[in-house]
């Protein structure tokens, strides 16, 4: 498939001679075997979409969360190891929590992700641990600085975006989300076409069944972030499958 | 309102003390006195400066023991610079006020210091906070605290307004200051007031002998 390291390749702590670390290149391949997450930010607020992947007919719907909630005005969706991404949803959270404890305020979403990062850097140095496999995408909504959107990945770095995706489908996710103009959309239309995006890029060949998890922050919600509400999401969904239908139907007409 | 400590002899060096943070419109005074003395009896400094200055726009005025307050202050200077480069943003003033009130209330047990933080920021404009001797942490539109407060708490309920200009705000300042230390024997010295505004910061200080006199003096 890729290259292989070859002996450059068994821990974090070593460089290929070519300058790569394999370990972290590895890092992010397991994100991308994971579904795929999107973020995007619009003009009031953030929102998350997440393509869960229903393996089994027993799992519980609404089980299994790949959205979390770091701090009241703070979201993080996650692509890649899940349990990975749960111990370090902890560390936004306690981060989150020791910024307001000491200096009385919301934590900023920069400030955060720049942290969370540091952490999840730290684990890229030494040959006795491995790299997280991991990426996560921050979104918080503040009523002085607004929406802010951020996102992680298990090297380290942290990049602030308008949209972004992570997991196997997030170059195609990538595509549709550049189609749009997120700076000058509402929450409630930013939901739909978040909903849209989800059901355009899950392989239904490959996957088969999924549940989308939808969530937002932003003055819809009073900057708390939480789940779209069910009559929104299925309202989303609605419009996402008569979209897709859509296309198909003028699909044939052009052959 | 808690009456800040009088100078203990087992203290030493203390801060017997007027200092007062006032808002006004676009901006806040902030003030103090300059005396310290020992034990009540003897007077050790006439000129030191109770306003520290914490960042850009945000000073701390010190009340209690002064070698408490200069440790605090110092290490809530460094903190909040720190956490001002980390943030690429100047300090809210809540966060340098909560960054004191932390101290504060960790180290309640061998601390004998009071602080009214008063400052401008970006988000919320002019605020000024009391972090009293324990630890707890008070937004007002104006305070008054150590020793001589106790000698205008009547004035100043009675004169403060909201959204004062600037030249009203001095005034009403200077007064208060200059009538706390006409009446409380460990206040006195000179009056410092510091200007605290979007645009800058600006020292004013009024010598014993140029403050407002009033009736009897």
């Amino acid at each position: 498939m890729s290259s292989i390291g070859t002996g450059y390749d068994l821990s974090a702590s070593t460089f290929s001679p070519d300058g790569r670390v394999f370990q972290v290149e590895y890092a992010m391949k397991a994100v991308e075997n994971s579904s795929t997450a999107i973020g995007i930010r619009c003009k009031d607020g953030v929102v998350f979409g997440v393509e869960k992947l229903v393996l089994s007919k027993l799992y519980e719907q609404g089980s299994n969360k790949r959205i979390f909630n770091v701090d009241r005005h703070v979201g993080m969706a996650v692509a890649g190891l899940l349990a990975d991404a749960r111990s370090l949803s902890e560390v936004a959270r306690e981060e989150a929590s020791n910024f307001r404890s000491n200096y009385g305020h919301n934590i900023p979403l920069k400030y955060l992700s720049e942290r969370v990062a540091m952490y999840v850097h730290a684990y890229t140095l030494y040959s006795a641990v491995r790299p997280f496999g991991c990426s996560f995408i921050f979104g918080s909504y503040d009523q002085d600085d607004g929406p802010q959107l951020y996102m992680v990945d298990p090297s380290g770095i942290s990049f602030g975006y308008w949209g972004c995706a992570i997991g196997k489908a997030k170059q195609a996710a990538k595509t549709e989300i550049e189609k749009l103009q997120m700076k000058d959309m509402t929450c409630r239309e930013l939901v739909k076409e978040v909903a849209k995006i989800i059901y355009i890029v899950h392989d239904e060949v490959k996957d088969k069944a999924f549940e989308l998890e939808l969530s937002w922050v932003g003055e819809v919600t009073n900057g708390k972030h939480e789940l779209v509400p069910k009559d929104i999401r299925v309202e989303a969904e609605k419009y996402a499958k008569d979209s897709l239908e859509e296309e198909d139907d003028s699909d044939e007409d052009n052959m | 309102m808690e009456r800040h400590l009088m100078d203990s002899k087992i203290k030493g060096v203390s801060t017997g003390t007027t200092i007062l943070a006032v808002t006004f419109n676009g901006g806040v005074i902030i003030g103090s006195d300059s005396r310290a003395s020992i034990g009540g009896y003897y007077v050790s400094s006439k000129t030191i400066n109770k306003l520290i200055q914490v960042h850009d726009r945000i000073f701390c005025c010190i009340a209690g023991s002064l070698a408490d307050a200069q440790a605090v202050t110092k290490a809530a200077k460094f903190q909040i610079s720190f956490h001002s480069i980390q943030m690429e943003s100047p300090p809210l003033v809540k966060a340098a006020a909560s960054v004191l009130k932390e101290l504060c209330y960790n180290n309640k047990e061998e601390l004998q210091a009071g602080f009214i933080t008063a400052g401008w920021d970006r988000k919320k404009g002019p605020q000024v906070y009391t972090v009293a001797l324990g630890g707890m942490l008070l937004s007002q539109p104006f305070t008054i605290g150590g020793s001589g407060s106790t000698y205008i708490y009547g004035y100043a309920d009675a004169k403060y307004k909201p959204d004062m200009s600037k030249e009203e705000c001095l005034q009403f300042a200077t007064n208060a200051l200059a009538l706390a230390m006409g009446r409380d024997n460990v206040s006195g010295g000179v009056a410092h007031l510091v200007v605290i505004t979007e645009e800058g910061v600006e020292h004013v200080v009024i010598p014993g002998d140029k403050l407002p006199k009033f009736h009897d003096e």
